[in-house]
């Protein structure tokens, strides 16, 4: 039975081609639009969150305050006031998973005839916990490197490439500021970060060697910043608030008073990105859902003028004894044919379209199975809604009445 | 007149209304009749006489306001829509005068319509099909189109369309009236087989004397009221006069 009606509704948009593919158009656009819309947010979202995965998680930068000297305000991270023994007091707190005091400056490095201008960063072998960073050869220095601030160094992969070209440097020496390092590993890629910087034009030094032989201070052992790792995102307003409340302490704040260092949370303004991402996403989604709508009403249309101008036809089928049920099944299974089939054709043209714009423009594109899915899901559920009420009344009228139509 | 238990159909007292702005229109008026099985019945009367009426609510098409209609034992009245759309499709075999083929259907598969609805196997129904075509003298032309085929063999398909599901009862609403003479002959003569050879009782309003002269029974309808009711033969001259 619904194998013939199957048959029947096939030869019925068999019968006026050009409407059918017109209908149908709506369909392939609408779904086409969505899977696009949806890949290329998805792409995007992808983008966003392998940026902030490359940023380390669950993060807090500390900074030391600013200080005014002569009048001249110095700015954030100029006022000596972060120590190491305020790094090994943090790392003492619960659920801190690891800090690592920071020393950043800038160096030319020099190998052979090469030489290159990067940013040096002293740290402790605790860096490359918290910044969740591997190294693509080689070893990283180790605690006692610290202490004895011995001259070694890691190299970003941006580093690499300009200094040693196809050469291993894992094992060389280089020289920095005019003095030799040994090169003990090399870092692997991290590529932009959030806000377009080179993550891998870095080089890492014992966070003492470049206070005490590299850059200098005036102040020893004060570093500009520290990172510190809360274990899990749960536990990340209660380790905030510790870590104020312990630096509150030992550096011996008044009340009322400034405080001579800031703590920011690095996680929130990367859920702020992820949060804009999945926003945009949605909102190409919506956009495209629109002109998936906008197929389904041509649907409803085109139905509503097929059961107008077919009443006579249905006036005939009910005086052989058609049931309204049997209409209804009719002229729903047309509405559903149209919409699958054109849903079929817009997949195809959406993920086609997408892997062509992920080739010409570089945007990274993601189709899920998902997306498809609810693309074919919603295209279904569009024919149904829309073909309902054209079948509905198709069925409901009176065979006296659809016959006698002229 | 048939005895009234057995009867194909049983008319008792029917009257139709049609509601129109200016009040109800009353368009048939107590109206009483019997049809036996293997009667071939002539409904015969002047336009406005409500014998078109008469005929879609024979055919469970439409609805009497008032009255009792019996059709094959059942009482029409009690029935919901599926269950009369159930009659048409296994009781009932309609003609009609605009022959009301599908066009896009070929003559097999317009044939074979009806045995979609009542779940038929495609390969029986376009057997059945084929059967009814060979039967009204079509079985040559199965896969042609409706508008390949002159007005007499299009009403020969309309007739084996109503005889695919074997009904026990033809309404034929002016089958002829489309035709010309000689057609219209050929017609009556497959009425006349199908009444005569296969026993099925034949019910068909026309105009012309001559077509109805085919029939045993003349039922005459005026301003809705049934004014003869009886054997051909014994029809006064008036009931059997062309009516415009």
């Amino acid at each position: 039975m619904t194998a013939a009606m199957l048959a029947e509704a096939w030869q019925a948009m068999g019968a006026n081609r050009l409407r059918t593919f017109l209908t149908m158009l709506g369909m392939v656009i609408g779904v086409g639009a969505v899977i696009l819309m949806l890949a290329v947010g998805q792409g995007a979202q992808q983008q966003v969150q392998e940026s902030i995965a490359s940023m380390g998680s669950n993060l807090f930068i500390i900074l030391s305050g600013s200080t005014t000297s002569g009048g001249l305000r110095m700015g954030g991270g100029a006022a000596p006031t972060l120590t190491m023994a305020d790094a090994a007091a943090i790392e003492e707190l619960p659920s801190v998973a690891a800090v690592a005091p920071t020393a950043p400056g800038t160096a030319q490095l020099v190998y052979g005839p090469n030489n290159w201008s990067t940013q040096v960063m002293g740290s402790t072998p605790s860096f490359l916990t918290v910044r969740d960073w591997k190294l693509s050869a080689g070893f990283p220095f180790t605690d006692s490197d610290i202490r004895s601030a011995t001259r070694v160094c890691l190299l970003g992969q941006t580093v690499v490439q300009n200094l040693f070209g196809d050469e291993d440097p894992v094992g060389k020496t280089i020289r920095i500021k005019n003095s030799p390092y040994v090169v003990l590993g090399v870092l692997a890629a991290k590529g932009q970060s959030l806000d377009g910087r080179d993550q891998d034009d870095t080089v890492i030094v014992p966070v003492t060697t470049a206070l005490r032989k590299l850059f200098g201070s005036q102040f020893a052992g004060t570093v500009r910043f520290m990172m510190a790792q809360a274990e899990s995102a749960d536990a990340m307003p209660a380790v905030e608030k510790a870590i104020n409340e312990l630096l509150h302490q030992r550096h011996r704040i008044r009340e009322g008073a400034d405080n001579d260092f800031s703590v920011r949370n690095l996680t929130a303004l990367a859920n702020t990105a992820a949060e804009t991402a999945q926003v945009m996403s949605l909102m190409l989604g919506a956009i495209a859902s629109v002109s998936l709508l906008v197929g389904g009403i041509g649907i409803m249309n085109i139905m509503l003028v097929s059961v107008t101008e077919r009443t006579r036809e249905i006036g005939i089928r009910m005086a052989i004894g058609a049931r309204g049920s049997d209409i209804l099944l009719q002229f729903l299974l047309e509405a559903i044919i149209i919409s699958v089939i054109g849903c079929l054709i817009g997949v195809a043209l959406g993920v086609g379209g997408a892997l062509l714009v992920s080739k010409f423009s570089g945007m990274a594109i993601v189709v899920t199975a998902a997306s498809i899915f609810m693309a074919f899901a919603v295209a279904a559920a569009v024919g149904i809604f829309f073909g309902w009420y054209p079948a509905r009344k198709a069925a409901a009228m009176k065979p006296i009445d659809a016959l006698r139509y002229q | 007149m048939a005895r009234a238990a057995d009867a194909v159909i049983r008319i008792e007292h029917l009257d139709k209304e049609y509601a129109t702005e200016a009040g109800a229109v009353p368009v048939l008026k107590d109206v009483s009749v019997t049809v036996a099985p293997g009667e071939f019945v002539a409904i015969m009367g002047p336009s406005g006489s409500g014998k078109s009426t008469f005929m879609n609510i024979l055919g469970c098409l439409d609805v009497a306001t008032r009255g009792r209609y019996v059709l094959n034992g059942r009482d029409v009245g009690t029935l919901d829509k599926d269950e009369l759309a159930h009659l048409r499709n296994q009781v009932i075999g309609f003609v009609f005068q605009g022959f009301n083929l599908l066009p896009r259907a070929s003559l097999e598969d317009n044939v074979a319509l009806p045995l979609i609805y009542r779940g038929t196997p495609r390969s029986e129904r376009l057997a059945r099909a084929r059967e009814m075509l060979a039967k009204v003298g079509l079985g040559a032309y199965p896969r042609s189109h409706p508008n390949q085929i002159s007005g007499g063999q299009q009403q020969r398909v309309a007739i084996a369309r109503a005889l695919v599901n074997q009904p026990k009862l033809i309404l034929a609403d002016e089958p002829t009236g489309n035709l010309d003479t000689a057609t219209s002959m050929e017609i009556m003569a497959l009425f006349t087989e199908l009444n005569e050879r296969d026993g099925i009782t034949v019910v068909l309003v026309t105009h012309e004397p001559d077509i109805a002269a085919v029939a045993h029974r003349l039922v005459r309808l005026t301003d809705g009221k049934v004014i003869y009711d009886g054997p051909l033969e014994r029809a006064a001259p008036g009931h059997m006069e062309k009516t415009p």
